[in-house]
């Protein structure tokens, strides 16, 4: 391990609070792409640099540079929007961008194949639509999720205004995204630019944060960096408990990584929250490694120096010390498709989205139909962890013209799937991501229909059992929160991993080693069998794969944390 | 760097020629340098006779060159530290990336290491894929003078275990290079297998190599004329190289890159140069005629002296895509057709030009039938004639080899689709066909004498071929002017011809200036010569400062335009009138400063 610091925070040091040279990088009309440091520095802007992978080779015999273009991801705190900002990213979809909107597992829509000459074009018009993406991506707090239990409408709205506030409040406060995209003037002579939280560094590596409303915990909360669990008495939101620690990414023959789940730190009441927040973002900010990028997520500074240690320096800072956490229960981390009626007679229809990419492909004309349903829709919509749309707020009266519609335009596969179809997870992975050894969303469809063939073959049709995939062990889909999960090692292989529980509280472990779709599928035939033959009366395949010893993950969170 | 060569402890040169030696030396790079002193001492040892006392060559005097291909920066770290290593202890090594290393160097590489990792499933890193295809294709030169070592890096976890360096030991094994020492195949535990290997690399590294071995390091400038002369009547056939698309998926046309080997044919070209292609008319084409006429492509024809079958007249000897005034008007006579009669009437020239150039012999023929015997088709029609095509090359760098770009003529029309002559030819010519070929001088299209020169290239679609030969003999002679390039085209993403070479270019400064006009990129068109506009002023400046100005390209409409906005641009920065502009611009023509090659 070096001990000299990681080239990119050279970047950010020298980047004047992440201006760098975007501005020239943008004016050069000789290459597609921009410049080196700046594609470091675009990522706080909510943007990546990429290239269609699928045409590289063909390009570069042609002597023609890779097909450059952008990735623009939105942010969108609790992943709430209202019809007219989704009728405008709609636009943005078509008219910049590769004509779909992607819901991503982090409640945000990211849109593909911008090109540099439209770049700055793009970022204007989803500035107009009052929704940035300021801090999406980069060494910065992310996109902050939050539940989106639509039934207590009531909670959900403080839940999310939580979400909402923690966004803004730990918004990087450089002025350089409204000067480079919006034209904003630089005050000259103004007062210095001054970023109090992050300081001219920002943090070490990625940060996030997410809010649980248990019994659900579809945001997996233990994934994050920080989390935080609602606990509600008698119908009031009383505080939250706090977990710290939890991330996913890996790599592959890197013993020194790995996810972990996040560990409970304690209880802290609504008037803490923003403290406590600052004290972990800044703690990690202070002592995260800055040598060795793939070991600078807070979850390795915290398994380096102990719990203990942690929760002190937090305690220090934040000025109060925490209680242990309240008791609470998950039940599961997934949606709950198709109609509910929330407590205020209001009804929130929940929409399957497979791998979260809405386009239109066929007679499914995604796009078109949420467009047509944006244009009538009263209430707003909600974009969930699991990559789903929720359409919510909609009077009785409204349902008929919007059922119509999803029908229409078959948008109606939560009433045609499968458990597994319905709860599968997938990253984006090929053509566009940069980091895929292997294809995910686009593989998808196809690994879901031959495992359904196979819970057929043994009669599982029926039982919920979430697959998750991901192009790369990165893990942007959780995958190791998936009782079932692909790591993609190179084109066609995959490692098989095991094991995790319905509730995102253990991750699977690994189960074979880079191994192709034929050996997948057989592996999970026999093991199937097993369980078909061997299960307890709705006994998860993960639990039983865990009892039947077939894998041991480490030990996960207890199912119910009463203390 | 090259000051230290240029002046010399005590020089054994008469001082004209020690200025001499210090011009040539200036700015040349490491390589070329290296390349001098084998070449000269190369040429001592020839003549030892009457030079007993030729210079010794330092032992240490050949350099290492290390190349590394890495995807995730494993085998260039291993590459820079054994590079570092052999610094480090007195040797020379250079360090490059596998895309990077300019691989027509590998025939006069001596010592050479490849640190490489295996990707997807027994892939290349992407940074190595032309460095491997280049190794593995039939064009890779024989190695007897190389030693050499590999050091794979893998992962065993995967069924291709570190095949890539298997590849390219085998590879360069199998092309006469002198394996040093057995392939290292690191796994994940990277140091385990890297370090002993770099360890023997290095001892290798510094060990004397025998001076003979250098005096062999001599590479001949110019290919050896062979007996037979070739020119237009006795072309050269040539091998195709490679022929490869340039322009992307989304682009409407099909511009291709061919290499053409020039090896044993005596021939030599300059930049600026054409190349002679004597085409073939597509089979297809002509047993479409022959249907269409009822003829019988076996029956032989007599024309004059010579004799040959129908179809080896129209496929080799005849022009069927390009139609002549003559023809047509026999042609005519024969259909006994009145409209097309009176297309040949004087007023009517216009029509009959535009019909001349949007009709090919079939489209006539359907158009107007007629009855035509094959005596009497072979009789009428214009025999055959060769097409030219800028040399895209400099033999400084491509040595036997000639470079074109070329559009494929490929078009819709009259309900069929129809394809030019000898693009045609080109654009469906595999790999190993022969071309004949023929070298055509122009010597109106020359780089200036001067090196010292600036100039202004003006090449919009394949206009471009001539400057990349250009561009490529500037960088060889090292010439100290300045190289402007205006290219314009339909689309950015597909029709940037050459892009990545002319951004490398501009990155090792072998252009200084690079102005793009993509036409259909905005809703308003834009083309070069809105580019001169702009800049007008540079570009005057530049021409004030004894500037060359070169044009290649369409001449319909694009060498017109370029030359009004030239007018122009003399009128306003020039400060005079109309006709000084004009006078300034024949003077430029007079003086070979304004040089056209259009088409
Ligand atoms: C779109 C999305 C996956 C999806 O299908 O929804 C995604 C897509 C990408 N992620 Fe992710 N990540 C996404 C959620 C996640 C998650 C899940 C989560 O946050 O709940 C994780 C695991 C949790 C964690 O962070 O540990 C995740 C862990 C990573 C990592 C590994 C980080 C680590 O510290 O280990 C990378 C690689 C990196 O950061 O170097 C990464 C990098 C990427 C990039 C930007 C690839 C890159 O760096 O060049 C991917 C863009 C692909 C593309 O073409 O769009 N993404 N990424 C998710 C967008 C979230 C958002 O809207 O902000
Ligand atoms: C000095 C010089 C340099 C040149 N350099 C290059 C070069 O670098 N690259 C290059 O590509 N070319 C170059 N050319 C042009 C080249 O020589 C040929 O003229 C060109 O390739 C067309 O020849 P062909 O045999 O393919 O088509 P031909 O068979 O000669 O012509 C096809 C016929 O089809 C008709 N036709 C063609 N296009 C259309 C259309 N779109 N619609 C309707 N009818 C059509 C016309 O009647 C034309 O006569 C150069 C020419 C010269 C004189
Ligand atoms: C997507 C991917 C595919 C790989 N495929 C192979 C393979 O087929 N065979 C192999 O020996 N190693 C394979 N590897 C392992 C790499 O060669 C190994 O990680 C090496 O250290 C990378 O070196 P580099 O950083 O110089 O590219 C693969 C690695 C990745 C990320
Ligand atoms: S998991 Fe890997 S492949 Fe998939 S989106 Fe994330 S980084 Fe890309």
């Amino acid at each position: 391990m070096s001990t000299t610091t990681s080239p990119v925070e050279h970047i950010k040091q020298a980047s004047q609070h992440l201006r760098g040279s975007l501005r020239e990088s943008l004016g050069d009309a000789h290459t597609g792409t921009i410049r080196d440091d700046d594609t470091a520095l675009i990522k706080f802007h909510g943007s990546y640099q990429q290239d269609d992978r699928d045409l590289r080779e063909e390009r570069r015999q042609q002597k023609l540079e890779p097909a450059y273009s952008f990735m623009i991801r939105t942010r969108t705190p609790g992943g709430v929007l209202s019809p007219s900002q989704w009728l405008a990213l709609d636009a943005i979809a078509t008219r910049y961008a590769n004509h779909s909107l992607r819901i991503t597992t982090r409640q945000t829509f990211q849109f593909h194949g911008v090109i540099k000459r439209e770049l700055k074009a793009t970022m204007q018009a989803i500035n107009a639509s009052l929704i940035d993406t300021v801090a999406a991506c980069g060494d910065v707090n992310r996109n902050v999720l939050a539940s989106t239990n639509p039934v207590e409408s009531q909670l959900h709205a403080s839940v999310h205004d939580w979400a909402v506030r923690l966004s803004e409040h730990l918004k990087p406060k450089t002025r350089a995204y409204y000067e480079i995209w919006l034209d904003e003037q630089r005050i000259a002579g103004g007062e210095e630019e001054r970023e109090p939280l992050y300081g001219d560094t920002y943090l070490p590596r990625k940060f996030k944060v997410a809010i649980a409303v248990p019994p659900h915990n579809d945001v997996d909360v233990f994934a994050h960096d920080l989390g935080f669990i609602a606990i509600i008495e008698e119908g009031e939101l009383t505080g939250f408990n706090v977990s710290v620690g939890g991330g996913m990414g890996a790599s592959h023959g890197d013993a020194e990584t790995y996810p972990l789940l996040a560990q409970l730190l304690g209880f802290v009441t609504p008037d803490q929250v923003f403290a406590i927040a600052e004290a972990v973002l800044t703690a990690q900010r202070d002592f995260g490694n800055r040598a060795e990028r793939k070991r600078a997520r807070l979850k390795y500074t915290i398994e380096d120096r102990g719990l203990d240690w942690f929760k002190a320096e937090v305690e220090r800072r934040s000025g109060f010390t925490l209680p242990a956490p309240r008791a609470f229960a998950f039940e599961h981390n997934g949606d709950r498709f198709g109609w509910i009626e929330g407590h205020d007679g209001r009804w929130h229809l929940t929409l399957r989205i497979e791998a979260g990419r809405i386009a239109d492909r066929g007679d499914a004309t995604h796009l078109t139909g949420l467009r047509e349903i944006a244009r009538l829709h009263r209430g707003d919509f909600r974009l969930t962890s699991n990559q789903n749309v929720i359409i919510a707020n909609v009077e009785a009266a409204d349902r008929a013209v919007i059922d119509a519609l999803v029908n229409a335009h078959g948008l109606d596969l939560h009433r045609r799937a499968g458990p597994l179809r319905l709860r599968a997870l997938s990253c984006v992975a090929l053509p566009t991501c940069g980091l895929a050894m292997a294809e995910a969303e686009r593989y998808l469809p196809d690994l879901l229909g031959k495992v359904e063939a196979l819970l057929a073959k043994h009669a599982l049709v029926e039982t919920p059992i979430h697959l998750r995939i991901s192009g790369c062990p990165n893990g942007c889909s959780r995958p190791y929160l998936g009782e079932i999960a692909l790591i993609g090692k190179a084109p066609g292989r995959y490692n098989l991993m095991l094991g995790a529980d319905r509730r995102g509280q253990r991750l699977n472990a690994l189960y074979r080693e880079n191994i192709a779709d034929r050996e997948i599928l057989a592996e999970l035939d026999k093991l199937f069998a097993r369980y078909a033959a061997g299960r307890q009366p709705d006994e998860g395949f993960g639990d039983f794969l865990v009892r039947s010893d077939v894998v041991r993950p480490r030990p996960g969170i207890p199912v119910q944390v009463i203390t | 760097m090259s000051a230290q060569f240029i002046t010399p402890p005590q020089i054994p040169l008469p001082e004209d020629k020690g200025i001499l030696l210090a011009r040539l030396l200036d700015g040349l790079d490491s390589h070329a340098l290296w390349w001098l002193s084998g070449y000269s001492a190369g040429l001592a040892g020839n003549q030892s006779t009457l030079l007993p006392s030729a210079p010794e060559p330092r032992s240490d005097g050949i350099p290492v060159t290390v190349v590394y291909g890495s995807q995730t920066g494993n085998a260039k770290r291993l590459a820079e530290q054994l590079a570092a290593s052999i610094e480090h202890s007195g040797g020379s090594a250079r360090l490059l990336r596998a895309d990077s290393y300019p691989l027509r160097e590998l025939k006069s590489e001596r010592l050479l290491y490849v640190v490489i990792s295996t990707q997807g499933d027994g892939d290349p890193p992407d940074d190595a894929r032309g460095f491997l295809e280049h190794l593995s294709g039939k064009r890779a030169p024989q190695l007897p003078e190389l030693h050499f070592a590999v050091l794979g890096l893998g992962d065993s976890s995967y069924p291709q275990f570190n095949a890539v360096a298997r590849r390219v030991d085998a590879r360069l094994a199998e092309l006469g290079a002198q394996r040093l020492f057995d392939l290292g195949e690191a796994d994940l535990d990277v140091e385990t297998v890297a370090d002993p290997w770099r360890k023997q690399a290095l001892e290798r590294a510094v060990e004397s190599i025998p001076a003979n071995n250098q005096r062999s390091s001599v590479v001949s400038l110019r290919p050896v004329a062979s007996e037979t002369r070739h020119d237009r009547d006795t072309p050269f056939a040539a091998e195709v190289l490679a022929n490869q698309r340039i322009s992307g998926r989304a682009s409407e046309k099909d511009i291709r890159h061919l290499e053409l080997s020039l090896e044993g044919s005596g021939l030599a070209y300059e930049p600026g140069d054409a190349l002679g292609v004597w085409p073939r008319n597509s089979p297809g084409l002509v047993d479409q005629l022959l249907d269409l006429l009822e003829l019988d492509g076996n029956a032989a024809v007599v024309q004059g002296s010579e004799s040959h079958s129908l179809r080896d007249w129209l496929g080799g000897r005849r022009e069927l895509t390009r139609l002549g005034r003559p023809f047509v008007a026999t042609h005519a006579a024969m259909a006994g057709h009145a409209g097309l009669n009176r297309l040949l009437a004087p007023e009517q020239s216009a029509t009959l030009i535009k019909l001349l150039g949007s009709h090919q012999l079939i489209d006539l023929l359907r158009a107007w039938p007629a009855r035509w015997n094959a005596e009497e088709l072979v009789g009428a029609l214009r025999p055959l004639t060769p097409r030219l095509y800028s040399i895209a090359s400099s033999q400084k760098i491509v040595g036997d080899e000639a470079h074109l770009t070329v559009a494929h003529v490929d078009y819709q029309a009259f309900g069929s689709r129809h394809h030019g002559a000898a693009s045609g030819y080109l654009a469906q010519a595999g790999d190993d066909a022969h071309i004949p070929i023929f070298v055509e001088h122009n010597e109106r299209f020359r780089l200036p004498a001067d090196g010292s020169r600036d100039i202004i290239m003006i090449g919009p679609g394949t206009g471009i071929a001539p400057f990349r030969g250009f561009v490529q003999e500037r960088a060889a002679t090292a010439a100290s002017g300045r190289n402007w390039l205006l290219f314009g085209n339909p689309h950015f993403d597909s029709d940037f011809l050459y892009q990545v070479e002319w951004q490398e270019a501009l990155r090792e400064g072998r252009i200084d200036r690079l102005d793009l006009a993509f036409s259909r990129d905005q809703a308003s068109k834009v083309y070069v010569q809105h580019r001169l506009r702009e800049h007008g002023r540079e570009l005057h400046d530049w021409l004030s400062n004894g500037a060359h100005l070169y044009v290649c390209g369409d001449a319909t409409r694009m060498a017109r335009d370029v030359d009004d906005a030239l007018i122009e641009i003399f009128t306003t920065h020039g400060n005079g009138d109309r006709e000084q502009a004009l006078e300034a611009i024949e003077v430029l023509r007079r003086d070979g400063r304004y040089a056209r090659d259009v088409y």
